[in-house]
């Protein structure tokens, strides 16, 4: 048998693979948490590099409002449409406002606009701490007496929790209005009638709840971009992958979290 | 010279990757203010000897003894206020490309020293004085600067808070025989200019014995020969010999 049969053997072994992913998966789940410990100390203790923070605000909330706006208005035009045709087969088109408002607030409004900060800012977190592990300016920062983790990691996990429900809370307003607009221009709603509607149905845990939401998507889209940066090995192959796996996990953690947090706010609501 | 506690020493430093030694039970010393240059051929452990040294990798075994004290176990404080003693070159130079020139200069006074800004531009600009950058390239971004002025300016951020030891990874490395002889010249008169102690790593023989005092030759992850800069070409060590005069054939047989 040669070496490359006996590779071949070994790789299709199927216990073996189960193992081998199994205990790959374990390592992961383990060195993520550790990171995420010293990431959250950094960031929650001093001494804080208050410049990097509003640096990080700067470029996860502020820039990343023309995307979470545009995808916002889109998804709220079209959820409309969708809602009126649907609720149209059984009468109830006129509860569109209140479907739009519901659906935007507790679901689509945070994890569309996380989603869009999975490929926006996990990828552009990745690629920077990447590129910096790759031309050995972590070691230099280290070297300077100067932790990486506060000075890289910590201001991008706050930014990344602050930022992302300021950014939800404008997903929520635009995707509305986007139904709205769609109601009023499209469908001859009445103006009034659809903003009084909306006000009245949502209630403060449906926005809150969203929010809430947001905020954990927030740490998860920066936590993952400051991991697969910080761990990136083999320079522009391993910049390029530690991207990709940023924008993939952050993506997964979000949906995945969503529906566990969806789970347990209803549960505590009952 | 024997019996002073060295400012640096390696004892028995060992280091694999993935099962392969790499430095296998390295000794090695450096008195205080003496200037050590390690040469050795590609692959032969001498980034991983620096490293260990400085604390940004974890030898398997071994200690690392600065000042004779142990550093290996070091807690990441200590470890920091240890870096203060200490100014590292690197290869790349590896400046911060979202910052200005002065501000990569300036880091560890700003962000570790809590200088104010206004002071440490000031010293930043006298670093790159002592390198000789114009005091305009001070707020310029690395990424326009050459070669060689970004291995400058990483000089300067290197000497800037006055370290007692000084390492250099490769500096001329990537750089034209001109450049790289104002880069040896600059990096053995601020070296001299602190008193500082510096370890350098190069495989560049010129560069070598401007910076060295003393030189060591690497080679299967031990020291096979060390000696003053100027018996490096001298030596009837058929190691070193096959290294200065580069022949493929020797005692050396690269797995190119």
């Amino acid at each position: 048998m040669t070496a490359g049969e006996a590779a071949r053997k070994v790789a299709t072994n199927p216990v073996r693979v189960l193992g081998r992913s199994t205990l790959g998966a374990v390592r992961m789940v383990g060195s993520v948490g550790v990171f995420a410990v010293r990431g959250v100390t950094a960031a929650l203790t001093p001494p804080w590099f208050f410049g990097q923070l509003m640096r990080q605000f700067v470029a996860i909330g502020f820039f990343s409002l023309p995307v979470v706006g545009l995808t916002a208005i889109f998804t709220g035009a079209a959820l409309a449409l969708n809602i009126f045709t649907g609720g149209g087969r059984f009468n109830a088109e006129q509860v569109m406002p209140q479907i739009v408002a519901l659906g935007i607030t507790r679901e689509l409004g945070p994890v569309l606009a996380s989603l869009m900060l999975a490929g926006r800012v996990s990828a552009a977190i990745a690629a920077e701490i990447g590129a910096m592990r790759a031309t050995e300016q972590i070691d230099a920062m280290r070297t300077l007496s100067t932790d990486p983790f506060r000075y890289l990691v910590g201001p991008r996990l706050l930014a990344g929790v602050l930022m992302m429900p300021l950014l939800a809370a404008v997903a929520d307003t635009i995707g509305i209005a986007g139904g709205w607009l769609v109601a009023t221009r499209v469908l001859d709603f009445s103006s009034a009638v659809y903003i009084r509607n909306t006000l009245d149905f949502l209630q403060g845990w449906d926005i809150g709840s969203g929010l809430v939401k947001a905020a954990v998507f927030g740490f998860i889209v920066a936590l993952m971009g400051c991991y697969h940066g910080y761990n990136a090995k083999g320079g522009a192959r391993g910049v390029g992958r530690a991207t990709t796996h940023a924008v993939v996990s952050s993506a997964i953690l979000i949906f995945a979290s969503d529906y566990l947090l969806t789970t347990l706010f209803t549960h505590a609501a009952q | 010279m024997t019996d002073a506690i060295p400012k640096l020493a390696w004892k028995g430093v060992s280091k694999r990757f993935e099962g392969r030694p790499v430095l296998d039970g390295l000794d090695l010393s450096v008195a205080p203010g003496r200037s050590l240059v390690i040469i050795g051929g590609s692959g032969q452990g001498k980034s991983v000897t620096i490293k260990t040294a400085l604390g940004l990798m974890r030898p398997d075994a071994g200690k690392i003894e600065l000042d004779g004290k142990n550093t290996v176990n070091l807690s990441e404080s200590a470890r920091r206020k240890l870096f203060s003693r200490v100014g590292v070159l690197f290869q790349g130079a590896a400046l911060f490309d979202s910052l200005t020139v002065w501000e990569n200069i300036a880091f560890r006074l700003i962000n570790a020293d809590g200088v104010p800004r206004k002071e440490a531009k000031e010293r930043a600009i006298e670093a790159l004085e002592q390198v000789r950058l114009a005091p305009d390239v001070a707020d310029r971004f690395p990424s326009e600067l050459s070669g060689g002025m970004q291995k400058r300016a990483g000089l300067a951020r290197a000497v800037v808070a006055q370290p007692e030891i000084l390492f250099f990874d490769e500096p001329t490395t990537g750089l034209d025989p001109i450049t790289a002889a104002a880069i040896n010249e600059l990096i053995s008169n601020q070296v001299r200019r602190l008193g500082s102690t510096a370890v350098s790593i190069t495989h560049d023989l010129a560069s070598a014995q401007t910076i060295g005092d003393e030189i060591a030759m690497l080679h299967g992850g031990k020291i096979i020969w060390r000696g003053p800069a100027a018996e490096l070409r001298t030596t009837d060590n058929p190691y070193v010999r096959q290294f200065v005069e580069g022949r493929a054939d020797g005692p050396i047989s690269h797995a190119v």
